[in-house]
C-alpha cells in the first residue's frame, strides 16, 4: 500500500474532559477517552465500514477526519493534508454526510442548497452541472428540487444532503449513519447510488452504520471499533466467522392464534408473545427449508426474517475474545 | 513503510493558511450575495407571518402614538422633539423593529439552536466563514423585513397622523445609509449573543435580557434624548443607541449640518466594527473550544 493511502492514522487518540457537577459548588472532572490509539489505512478507491456499538469512537473518528476535531494524539493524514490544521482546505477534498444533521437550507428550495454548494465550493458551472444532474437522476431527487427542505421525508432529505457532499469532486465521502431511520426503499436507493460513485469515480467511502445490510451491500472491508480502540480489521466474511457460534438470524412468524411452542428441526424458539414467535437459527443456514417446514405444519399468516444486528456480531465477538 | 508515506506528506504552512483566506475571500465575493438572497427569500416565503408582523406593528405604533400624543401635550418639546417629531419616532422605530431583530426573531435563536444540538459541526467544515455567512443571511432577511414589515406601518402612521418625514432625498439617502448601520450594529450584538451558547447551557436567559435592554436603550420605547443628566449621556453612546435613536435623528436632521450627520454615521460604523471585531475574536475562541472540546 504504502504511497497509495488516502487516509492515513497513527495511534490516534482523542480524550474529552467531562466536568460534572456532584454537589452545589463541587465539580468532578473526569476523561472520556472516545478514540484510544487507534491506526489504519484507506487506499483511494476503497469502501470501508466502520462499525461498532454506540459510543464506540465512530463520530469522533469521523469528525477528526474532517477537521473539526482536533486529536490528542497520533498523526492523521487526509489526502495528505492534516485535517484540524488546514480544515478549509481540507474541506474541498472530502464530502461530509452527519445522518442525523443537514447541510441543506431548511426553509428553501432543494436546488438553492445546491446553488449555494457551487459559489462555497467554486465549482465551474459545467462540472457542477454535470455532476448535479448524474446526482439527481440516480437519486431520484428531480421532483424534490423544488421542495423546501423541511417538507421533505427524511429519506428525501438524505438522498438531498449525499448529493449536495458530492457536488465538489471530493476524493473521499465519509458517511456517519446514512440509512438510519430510513425506509427501505431509500436505503436500497442510497445503497446503490454509493456502489456507482465508487465503481465509476473511484470515490473513497468511509462509513458508519448500525445494519449489516448496508456493509453487506457496500464494504469489501470492515473495521470494528469499540471504546476507541480498533478490534478488526479485514473483510467481513472474516468478522462473520469470528463472530459464529452466535451468529444468528431470526424467523419471526404470525401464526393464526396462540399456540404452542413451535417445534422444527435446527431452530429453537428464543420469545412468545401471544400468536407471534420468533425463531432463532445460525446464520449461515437457509431459511428456505425451515420457512418450508412451518408452513406445512402450523396455521401460518406472515412470516419475516431478521438478520443478527451489528451490534450482536460484535457482541458474540467479544465474548469469544474473552472466553 | 509507514515512515516513507510519513516523510511524504507536506505539512500544513502558514503560507498556504494565507493563501488560502485570500482565496476564501474572493470566493466570498460570489457566496455571500446569494446566501442574503437567500436569507431574503427565506422570509418572503412566510407570507402569514409577515401579515401578523404588520398587523402587529401597526397596532402598537397606534398604542404608542396615542401614548406619545398624550405625553407631549403634556410637556411640549421633550426629548428636544416636537410633537409630530416625537411621532415619527414612534412610526419608523415601528417600521426598524423587525429588519432589526431587536425583540428577537433574528439567526440568533436559530444559531444557539444549532450550537446546543451541535449541528454547528456541519457548519465548521464548510468552506466559508461562520460570521459572514450568517451576517450575509441576516442582511437578506433584514431586507425583506424592512419592505415587507416596514413600509405599511410608516404609511399607516403617516395617513393618520402629521409626521416630519424630511422632503429632501439627500436625507433619505443619509437615513438608508445609517439603517444599514444600525442592523450591522444590531447583528453584531447578536452574534455575540448566539455565540454565547457555545459556554452557555441555555440562551433563553440571555435572550431575554438582551430584549429588555433593547427595548430601553435603542430608543424604540422612548427616545433616549428623553433620559435626564448623565444617564441620558451614558445611553446615548452605548451601541443600543445606534439600533433606532442615531437613524432617526439622521432622518429628521436634529443633528445641525452635514458634519452632524456624517459625525452620527462614524459613530454607528464604529461600533458596527467594534462589535463585529469582537465577534470575530469569540468566534475563533468558539471554534477552538469546539475543535478542542467537541463543543
Ligand atoms: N464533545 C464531547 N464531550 C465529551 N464526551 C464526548 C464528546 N463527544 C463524544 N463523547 C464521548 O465519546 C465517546 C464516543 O462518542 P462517539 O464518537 O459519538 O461514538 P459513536 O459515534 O461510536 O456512537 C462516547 O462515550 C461519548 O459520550
Ligand atoms: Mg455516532
Amino acid at each position: 500500500m504504502g504511497g497509495d493511502a488516502l487516509i492515513e492514522l497513527e495511534g490516534v487518540e482523542k480524550v474529552f474532559d467531562v466536568r460534572r457537577r456532584t454537589g452545589l459548588m463541587r465539580r468532578e472532572k473526569r476523561q472520556v477517552r472516545a478514540v484510544d490509539g487507534i491506526s489504519f489505512e484507506v487506499a483511494r478507491g476503497e469502501v470501508v465500514g466502520y462499525i461498532g456499538p454506540n459510543g464506540a469512537g465512530k463520530s469522533t473518528t469521523i469528525k477528526m477526519l474532517t477537521g473539526i476535531l482536533t486529536p490528542s494524539g497520533g498523526r492523521l493524514r487526509v489526502a495528505g493534508i492534516d485535517p484540524a490544521r488546514e480544515r478549509m482546505r481540507l474541506a474541498h477534498r472530502i464530502g461530509v454526510v452527519f445522518g442525523q444533521r443537514t447541510t441543506l437550507w431548511w426553509d428553501l428550495p432543494l436546488k438553492d442548497s445546491y446553488g449555494l454548494m457551487r459559489r462555497m465550493y467554486r465549482i465551474p458551472r459545467a462540472r457542477f452541472e454535470e455532476n448535479l444532474e448524474r446526482c439527481v437522476d440516480r437519486l431520484d431527487l428531480a421532483e424534490l428540487l423544488d421542495v423546501p427542505v423541511r417538507q421533505l421525508s427524511l429519506g428525501q432529505r438524505m438522498r438531498g444532503d449525499i448529493a449536495a457532499a458530492l457536488l465538489h469532486d471530493p476524493d473521499v465521502l465519509y458517511l456517519d449513519e446514512p440509512t438510519i431511520g430510513l425506509d427501505v426503499v431509500s436505503k436500497a436507493k442510497v445503497r446503490a447510488f454509493l456502489r456507482q460513485l465508487n465503481a465509476e469515480l473511484g470515490t473513497t467511502v468511509l462509513l458508519t452504520t448500525h445494519d449489516l445490510q448496508d456493509i453487506e451491500q457496500l464494504c469489501e472491508r470492515v473495521m470494528v471499533i469499540d471504546q476507541g480502540r480498533l478490534m478488526y480489521d479485514g473483510a467481513l466474511a472474516g468478522l462473520h466467522s469470528m463472530g459464529e457460534g452466535g451468529g444468528e438470524r431470526t424467523l419471526v412468524v404470525d401464526l393464526e392464534r396462540e399456540l404452542p411452542e413451535i417445534s422444527v428441526e435446527g431452530a429453537r424458539v428464543v420469545k412468545v408473545d401471544g400468536p407471534r414467535q420468533w425463531l432463532a437459527f445460525p446464520a449461515g443456514a437457509s431459511a428456505a427449508p425451515l420457512v418450508a417446514e412451518v408452513a406445512a405444519r402450523y396455521p401460518l399468516l406472515d412470516l419475516s426474517v431478521r438478520e443478527p444486528d451489528i451490534e450482536d456480531v460484535i457482541a458474540r465477538m467479544y465474548e469469544r475474545g474473552q472466553g | 513503510m509507514r515512515q516513507g508515506t510519513a516523510r511524504g506528506i507536506p505539512h500544513g504552512t502558514a503560507r498556504g493558511t494565507v493563501r488560502g483566506t485570500v482565496r476564501a475571500t474572493v470566493r466570498g465575493a460570489r457566496l455571500y450575495p446569494a446566501v442574503a438572497a437567500g436569507g431574503f427569500r427565506r422570509y418572503a416565503t412566510y407570507g402569514t407571518a409577515t401579515a401578523a408582523g404588520v398587523f402587529t406593528n401597526t397596532v402598537f405604533g397606534f398604542v404608542l402614538a396615542y401614548t406619545y400624543v398624550a405625553l407631549w401635550d403634556e410637556r411640549p418639546g421633550l426629548g428636544g422633539y416636537d410633537q409630530a417629531q416625537a411621532l415619527t419616532f414612534v412610526w419608523v422605530s415601528q417600521s426598524l423593529l423587525a429588519a432589526g431583530a431587536l425583540i428577537g426573531g433574528g439567526f440568533q435563536e436559530e444559531m444557539q439552536e444549532r450550537i446546543r444540538t451541535g449541528d454547528i459541526a456541519v457548519d465548521l467544515y464548510r468552506p466559508a466563514d461562520l460570521q459572514m455567512w450568517w451576517l450575509a443571511a441576516d442582511l437578506g432577511r433584514a431586507g425583506f423585513q424592512l419592505l415587507g414589515r416596514g413600509v405599511v406601518p410608516l404609511l399607516a402612521g403617516a395617513l393618520a397622523f402629521q409626521l416630519a418625514l424630511p422632503a429632501d432625498p439627500l436625507r433619505w439617502l443619509l437615513f438608508l445609509v445609517s439603517v444599514v448601520l444600525a442592523l450591522l450594529v444590531s447583528f453584531g450584538v447578536r452574534y455575540l449573543l448566539g455565540l454565547a451558547a457555545f459556554w452557555l447551557m441555555d440562551g433563553a436567559g440571555i435572550n431575554l435580557v438582551a430584549v429588555v435592554v433593547t427595548v430601553f436603550f435603542s430608543g424604540m420605547l422612548l427616545p433616549l434624548t428623553v433620559f435626564p443628566g448623565g444617564f441620558g449621556e451614558f445611553v446615548r453612546v452605548l451601541p443600543w443607541s445606534a439600533m433606532i435613536q442615531v437613524p432617526l435623528d439622521v432622518l429628521m436632521g436634529v443633528h445641525s449640518g452635514a458634519g452632524g450627520a456624517v459625525r452620527a454615521l462614524a459613530f454607528q460604523s464604529v461600533w458596527a466594527l467594534v462589535l463585529l471585531g469582537a465577534g470575530r475574536l469569540l468566534q475563533s475562541a468558539a471554534t477552538r473550544k469546539v475543535v478542542v472540546q467537541g463543543g
